[in-house]
């Protein structure tokens, strides 16, 4: 097994073989040929799980990403940790209205003399619960529905292909105002309440890409042979063919968790996001948005947060795909 | 009142407000005074999709409201100060305040050419009073005598009793009671003639309208969506003759929209600088912006109805809030000045505005005197500290958030108290809430001017029963106030008498003013002679190029 | 072939009538009353709001006015909306333009999405791969109505390269720059899903084989990686298609399009019931149809994916 077990040590030279012909085949030295032969007859043979494990736990990517996130999930937790002030129960003073960085507050003030530092801190958690748990909703109905349509085709397909056709036409933001006054969220909107919304909403797209993926994969032929050496019709879906799937579903729920973060803060431009009194980075990018011009700091520290959270998920993304595509790993 | 459902002007005004009534009449010009100008120029200005079709009294909203003020003209016509002047009447005469006879001008043409005589006004007002044409403005004419018989539901009575027709130029109108004011409102769209085609058939004029006004609608000039392109009437002899070769409307969405388009030439007249832009605006435009005040304001209605909110303890905590409010702060720091802090119930253009009534003490900012209100009221009935004060307002449109975060960082900050803003998606969900009495704290609210009258900002709202009346405030003491003052025999008696009915309301405080509405709007390098009328819109007619 | 996409088309009646449906419960259940709300904060006068609940069928229970509205499909009259206006000519008002602006807008993120991706994959951890990383993160992070406003002062006002505001016509020069807007977001996804693709299939046997077999690495690149590459980028396009066409609300708003999202949103806010649903079941077809049109492209692209009809 190599431990560079990303793509372009073998397809890099491959392509390139056009400019020196004498080597179209890789030199056996750049191949590891032994360790691709070489049979591993002292372990046990891993499970797909144990064997991802296995190759995330040695790559630099998935160890800076883990470290992010856990550092997000710290600050979204216990943010008192991270942040002298607590927002929360001091109030804001208008007399410090679009202030600069002072002593204590290192991100100096919004048009409504908040402390951007204090805020950005505070809001990781609503900003995080809707991004995360939007993206884990929509992966789990997205992903289910899209992986069943394309793998049996048929009337599943049709069936499922078409209510995923109706909930996709749905307007969200007709959606949201319905949702946002049904009793229970009507008095209390928290981050939850975006989490439904968003969710309910935006499950159509990844079922999509996931039935576009299986589809592609459905008809190769390591699923015709697991089929034939008796793997069951689920199994084989669930083993086979969307391991063979995961990237593209990987690369739209990661890219997905940072547009559900903001399609928050979009919400509250069209007046239907979380109320002011729940702080979040969508709220305060929203609330920066009118004084963009003559401030544009307290709008840029929550979208660096948030960039910087995208960022995280996305190179876990990358590592786990890595792992878990067999196409993209070789032992 | 006219009400944007869609744009700009819910956000500057009211509750619902907003109603920029677009009329006015000729004066001086900011930039240049009335001065020469390029009165060839076609002038583009921005406006917004009108919600009804065309027809005067089923407009109540400023995309449409605007359009028609230019398109008709009615018997009086505001100057820019507010002051009616005659336009399509020759006089109106009534010494009771309660009867009236109307002399209109003679040769008064629509653009078709369809005389205009007494008959076609009783024809028009009885044509908007009536149910069964289902006029949004119907209301308008409830003052006059058998309104009541002709705006039942399912009723086939087309006409009032009360007007009547004496001869080709005189009408005598009967209102139900004396009310002093009444001759000022007949400058508001509802009241203009319109054509004998456009009662036969509504919906079609609607879509073309033909007027008497200093404007025509060129022909195909409504695109929907896009655009509403008007040129002078040629026939039209009143007070506000164009200067201009004619106004067109740009239709927007959003006012952001429209000063970019103000900043790169694109427009040419912007008649409300959006919030986005106040910070930077005088750097962007020079001097070609403008800052005046006009008729409406901000408040926050606080229902009676709440138990925490009644009787003594109330009126202490709505002192308390209203004190705890640093106004002056908010206008400088939120609106960049583009609103003037309160000092009354009404707006200071008005005839008989007073900003010193006694009682407007309790609109200044003293934390002190705030917590010791607030501590009295405690004494009588306890504040449970875990309740939340909730101010709600409209998110949809109108830019109330930044107002109302800044509003309840005071309150928190003064009285240690839990406020909070509570965002309703939607204009016609908070109206639900409103007109139900369902109400769990205070909101947003304010007025425009239909028509310039201090009466028009106080009985309409506060008046025991009144349609407006978010508060659910009673007090029989103020409506016999209010009763004196449309009683009485002059309009400055009527005004002393209205101001002292705003004495009872700077005590009980149903709402809570904020602050003056001011028009703050700017123009391009391409045009000059703007100005703005009474009513926060500005003079189009009068406007030229350069 | 032929009879699967018959059947595709018969699938499209289960689809309207379950879209139209949903889309009149959701109208319906709308808060506020959309006829109180045209007096404004005025007292509701109750005999002319009876009057125009009539008239807009606002009187009838919810499945009544199912049914009517229905009916009136049928009859190929959809209504008026608020202002007196037949739905039909407002569809055939809106639909054009943003027809357009979602065309646009998918070409540019296809074209830079795809070859964008495809120069991050075949470079992968390089410095191009870096930049385009950081300016996706930059397109993700940034919320639509910041990243419009930004570029419309920029470009239209201080650089005066394109019109702040979409002129009258809505042509296709004045969409170019709202287009471009409405296309970033999805911009980043297409490029990661590329570069993604494009890294997996570097490494498959027939990449391999073709390269073996000498053939130019153009070659190799467009019709081996590229051609096998794109099923999922064509997946998020083909919806994509959609999502452009109702969900431009924002971008419209910024540059002043008169296209369905705006109309849509103004048609939701006020509550007009027809409006809304005429416009979302226009919508339902088109992503009916894209999705059809996607899925005929799959089994062009990959030879392996057969439909059973």
């Amino acid at each position: 097994m190599t431990p560079e077990n990303n793509t372009p040590r073998h397809g890099a030279p491959a392509v390139r073989a056009r400019r020196q012909m004498e080597h179209f085949v890789a030199d056996v030295a750049e191949t590891p040929l032994q360790a691709t032969d070489k049979v591993r007859e002292d372990n046990a043979p891993l499970s797909l799980w144990g064997e991802a494990w296995r190759n995330l736990r040695r790559q630099p990517l998935f160890l800076i990403a883990a470290f992010l996130i856990l550092v997000v999930m710290a600050v979204s937790l216990f943010p008192g940790l991270f942040s002298p002030v607590d927002p929360s129960s001091e109030a804001c003073q208008l007399a410090n209205s679009d202030g600069g960085p002072a002593a204590g507050h290192p991100l100096g003030y919004t048009q409504q003399g908040c402390d951007v530092y204090a805020r950005v801190i505070f809001g990781t958690r609503s900003s995080v619960t809707v991004g995360l748990f939007t993206t884990l909703a929509v992966l789990l109905v997205g992903g289910i529905i899209g992986a069943l349509a394309g793998y049996y085709g048929g009337w599943v397909d049709a069936i499922l292909a078409r209510i995923n056709d109706i909930f996709f036409a749905l307007p969200l933001i007709l959606g949201a105002i319905v949702v946002m006054q049904l009793p229970m969220f009507r008095a209390n909107r928290t981050a939850w309440t975006l989490v439904v919304i968003l969710a309910t909403f935006g499950w159509p797209q990844l079922a999509r890409i996931t039935r576009g993926a299986v589809l592609e994969v459905r008809n190769a032929d390591f699923v015709m042979a697991a089929r034939s050496l008796g793997v069951s019709r689920v199994g084989a879906l669930l083993r086979h063919v969307l391991p063979n799937a995961l990237a593209p579903i990987v690369v739209v729920a990661t890219i997905s968790l940072g547009t559900f973060i903001v399609a928050e803060s979009t919400l509250s431009f069209l007046g239907i996001g979380l109320p002011p009194s729940v702080m979040s980075w969508g709220n305060d990018i929203q609330a920066a948005q009118s004084s963009l011009r003559s401030n544009p700091m307290p709008l840029l520290y929550p979208a660096i947060a948030l960039s910087i959270t995208v960022l995280s998920f996305i190179m876990l993304g990358d590592a786990l795909r890595d792992a878990l595509d067999p196409k993209a790993r070789k032992r | 009142m006219r009400f944007s459902r869609t744009s700009k002007a819910l956000g500057m005004a009211a509750i619902a407000a907003l109603a920029l009534t677009g009329c006015g009449a000729g004066g001086p010009a900011a930039g240049g005074g009335s001065t020469g100008g390029d009165t060839s120029k076609v002038i583009l200005v921005d406006g917004s999709e009108p919600q009804r079709p065309l027809m005067p009294a089923d407009t109540n909203e400023v995309g449409g409201g605007k359009v028609m003020q230019m398109m008709f003209a009615g018997l009086v016509s505001y100057d820019p100060s507010g002051k009616p002047v005659n336009e399509v009447a020759e006089s109106i005469e009534g010494k009771d305040g309660q009867n009236f006879t109307i002399k209109v001008k003679k040769d008064q043409k629509f653009t078709n050419g369809e005389a205009i005589t007494a008959k076609t006004f009783v024809d028009s007002w009885n044509f908007g009073a009536a149910a069964k044409n289902a006029q949004l403005s119907g209301s308008f004419f409830e003052s006059i005598k058998g309104y009541d018989g002709a705006s039942a539901e399912g009723s086939t009575v087309e006409t009032m009793s009360g007007l009547k027709v004496v001869d080709d130029q005189t009408f005598t109108v009967a209102l139900k009671q004396p009310e002093s004011d009444w001759p000022l409102r007949l400058g508001y769209t509802a009241f203009v003639p319109v054509p004998s085609g456009a009662l036969k058939d509504p919906k079609a004029f609607g879509e073309k309208p033909v007027g008497n006004g200093p404007y025509k609608m060129a022909d195909g000039g409504w695109q929907h969506n896009v655009q509403i392109q008007l040129v002078p009437n040629p026939d039209y002899n009143g007070p506000r003759k164009p200067k201009n070769a004619g106004v067109t409307f740009k239709i927007f969405q959003n006012d952001d929209a429209a000063y970019q388009d103000l900043l790169s030439n694109n427009l040419d007249v912007l008649q409300v600088i959006p919030t986005s832009a106040l910070k930077n605006f005088k750097s962007d435009l020079g001097d070609r912006t403008i800052n005046k005040p006009y008729a409406g304001n901000q408040t926050i209605a606080i229902p009676e109805y709440l138990p925490e909110w009644s009787g003594e303890a109330g009126k202490l905590r709505r002192q308390a809030i209203s004190m705890a409010i640093n106004r002056d702060e908010i206008t400088k720091v939120i609106f960049s000045s583009a609103r003037q802090p309160a000092k009354d119930f009404t707006a200071p253009v008005l005839d008989g505005y007073s900003g010193s009534i006694p009682g407007s003490e309790n609109l200044v900012f003293d934390a002190a005197k705030a917590k010791d209100a607030w501590a009295k009221a405690d004494a009588i009935q306890k504040w449970d500290a875990d309740k939340t004060f909730t101010i709600a307002y409209n998110a949809d449109k109108g830019g109330h958030k930044a107002w109302v975060e800044a509003v309840v960082n005071q309150l928190k900050n003064t009285l240690g108290i839990k406020v909070e803003g509570k965002p309703y998606a939607t204009f016609k969900e908070s109206r639900d809430d409103a007109t139900a009495k369902t109400l769990t704290g205070a909101i947003r609210a304010g007025w425009q001017a239909d028509y310039p009258s201090l009466y028009n900002f106080l009985g309409p709202i506060y008046k025991t029963g009144a349609g407006s009346n978010d508060a659910s405030y009673a007090n029989p003491v103020f409506d016999k106030a209010i009763a004196d003052g449309l009683n009485a025999s002059s309009v400055s008696d009527g005004n002393k008498a209205m101001n002292k009915a705003q004495e009872i309301l700077l005590t009980d405080l149903p709402a809570i003013p904020l602050w003056y509405q001011v028009a703050q709007g700017g123009w391009s390098d391409k045009v000059t002679n703007v100005d703005y009328g009474w009513d926060g819109v500005p003079l189009y007619y009068d406007i030229t190029g350069k | 072939m032929a009879t699967y996409i018959l059947k595709r088309f018969l699938q499209l009646i289960p689809v309207f009538l379950g879209a139209t449906l949903l889309v009149y419960f959701l109208v319906f259940s709308l808060p506020g009353d959309p006829i109180a709300a045209l007096f404004g904060d005025k007292p509701v006068n109750e005999a002319v709001a009876a009057k125009l609940r009539v008239q807009y069928h606002l009187d009838q229970p919810f499945f009544m006015q199912y049914l009517l509205y229905l009916k009136s499909i049928f009859t190929f009259d959809l209504g008026q909306d608020f202002s007196g206006r037949p739905i039909a000519a407002v569809l055939a008002e809106v639909f054009p333009v943003t027809a357009r602006l979602a065309v646009m807008a998918l070409i540019f993120e296809a074209v830079f999405g795809i070859v964008f991706g495809l120069i991050a994959g075949l470079r992968k951890g390089r410095f191009f791969d870096a930049t385009v990383l950081v300016a996706s993160l930059v397109v993700i992070s940034i919320p639509i109505f910041v990243l419009g406003f930004l570029l419309q002062f920029t470009i239209g006002v201080q650089l005066g390269w394109a019109k702040p505001t979409v002129s009258s016509a809505a042509t296709v020069q004045d969409l170019i720059l709202p287009a471009i807007v409405l296309g970033l977001a999805s911009f980043a996804y297409v490029l990661r899903l590329t570069r993604t693709s494009v890294l997996e299939n570097m490494n498959a046997d027939y990449v391999r084989t073709a390269s073996a077999k000498g053939l130019s690495r153009f070659r190799v690149v467009r019709v081996h990686i590229l051609r096998n590459s794109l099923i999922p980028v064509i997946t998020f396009l083909g919806a994509d298609l959609g999502t452009l066409m109702g969900g431009a609300i924002v971008t419209e708003g910024i540059f002043n399009v008169p296209g369905v999202g705006n109309r849509l949103y103004r048609a939701v806010l006020t509550g007009e019931g027809p409006t809304v649903v005429s416009i979302v079941t226009v919508l339902v077809l088109i992503y009916c149809l894209s999705n059809l049109l996607v899925d005929l492209l799959y089994a062009w692209l990959d030879p392996r994916i057969r439909y059973d009809a």
